[in-house]
């Protein structure tokens, strides 16, 4: 089973990264972009066909390591 | 009786030798370099966490080396007592363990920082900074690109109430909250901070005044 985990910085986190890609989009014309926040992409194939020992799994991976909650949040999704 | 100090190497740690000379400078004896893969420490009054880039500061800073083998017992130990020094990525792992508060973000600038900047000591009643004068300024080097210090306004606050704040940068060089440089746990028997003392601890390095750091340690340790 393939899971996708997206970590993302908790509103009110500064994200210089996303403030900077923000900035280069306004210059390349996209005047409209209002905000931009940068995260990580965590791509994970389980040996595991259960879906929720696989959730579980997962949601244990992302509290002890691929997320620090003091300062981002994490989203899994399940794909076939 | 000299100070018994061990110094954690994790692939990618870069001060460790750098600490090494301070500490056996300051105390007259050399400490036990451990390696991140064992498990074991020998007894120990004080760990150094040194700076670097373990892991090649893979996922976050620190993220990995928090998970290494030899921290399960650098956690057992700091919760018995033992005197914990991280220093710039030791920092940052201190953090991802949980043992001290917060988090190192990406500088503000988005640049990496690297030259001596002043920073005064905000507490001395510690076995970290006691060979310091309150409100001392020094001028010890960083060299970081995460060292933006981030926690919640309410550990923020606890932290000032409760006297964890050691040292505050006079000039922010990296957009951390409330000018932090150094903080403790809450029975400081734990230390972070960012700027890197053992680069400033020899004359030859242009300052000594990260001297104190080691001179307190074995004033209060040995």
């Amino acid at each position: 089973m393939k899971a996708r985990i997206d970590v993302i910085l908790k509103d009110g986190v500064l994200d210089p990264q996303g403030k900077a890609i923000h900035q280069a989009l306004r210059h390349l014309g996209f005047e409209k972009v209002r905000e931009v926040r940068q995260g990580k992409v965590i791509e994970i194939d389980l040996d595991e066909t259960d879906k929720n020992r696989a959730l579980s799994g997962l949601k244990t991976m992302s509290e002890k390591l691929l997320a620090n909650q003091v300062i981002e949040n994490y989203r899994i999704t399940l794909q076939d | 009786m000299a100070l018994r100090a061990s110094v954690i190497v994790f692939p990618g740690s870069n001060c460790d030798r750098d600490v090494m000379v301070a500490l056996t400078q300051a105390s007259g004896k050399a400490p036990n370099m451990i390696w991140h893969a064992d498990t074991t420490l020998p007894a120990s009054d004080l760990i150094v966490i040194p700076g670097g880039f373990s892991y090649g500061d893979y996922l976050r800073t620190g993220a990995m080396a928090a998970h290494s083998p030899i921290m399960n017992e650098v956690i057992a130990q700091a919760k018995k007592g033992v005197r914990v020094l991280g220093i710039c990525n030791g920092f940052q792992i201190l953090c991802e363990t949980q043992l001290l508060p917060g988090v190192l973000l990406r500088n503000k600038s988005l640049k990496f920082v690297c030259r001596h900047v002043p920073m005064e000591v905000a507490n001395t009643d510690s076995d970290f900074t006691r060979a310091y004068q309150k409100g001392q300024v020094l001028s010890i080097p960083i060299a970081h690109g995460d060292g933006n210090y981030f926690a919640d306004d309410a550990t923020l606050k606890r932290l000032e109430d409760k006297g964890q704040i050691a040292l505050r940068y006079c000039d922010n060089p990296n957009g951390a909250a409330r000018n932090i440089a150094g903080i403790f746990n809450e029975s400081r028997s734990i230390m972070g901070l960012m700027p890197h003392p053992e680069r400033a601890a020899d004359p030859l390095l242009g300052s000594t005044d990260g001297q104190g750091v080691f001179k307190s340690l074995v004033e209060s340790l040995a």
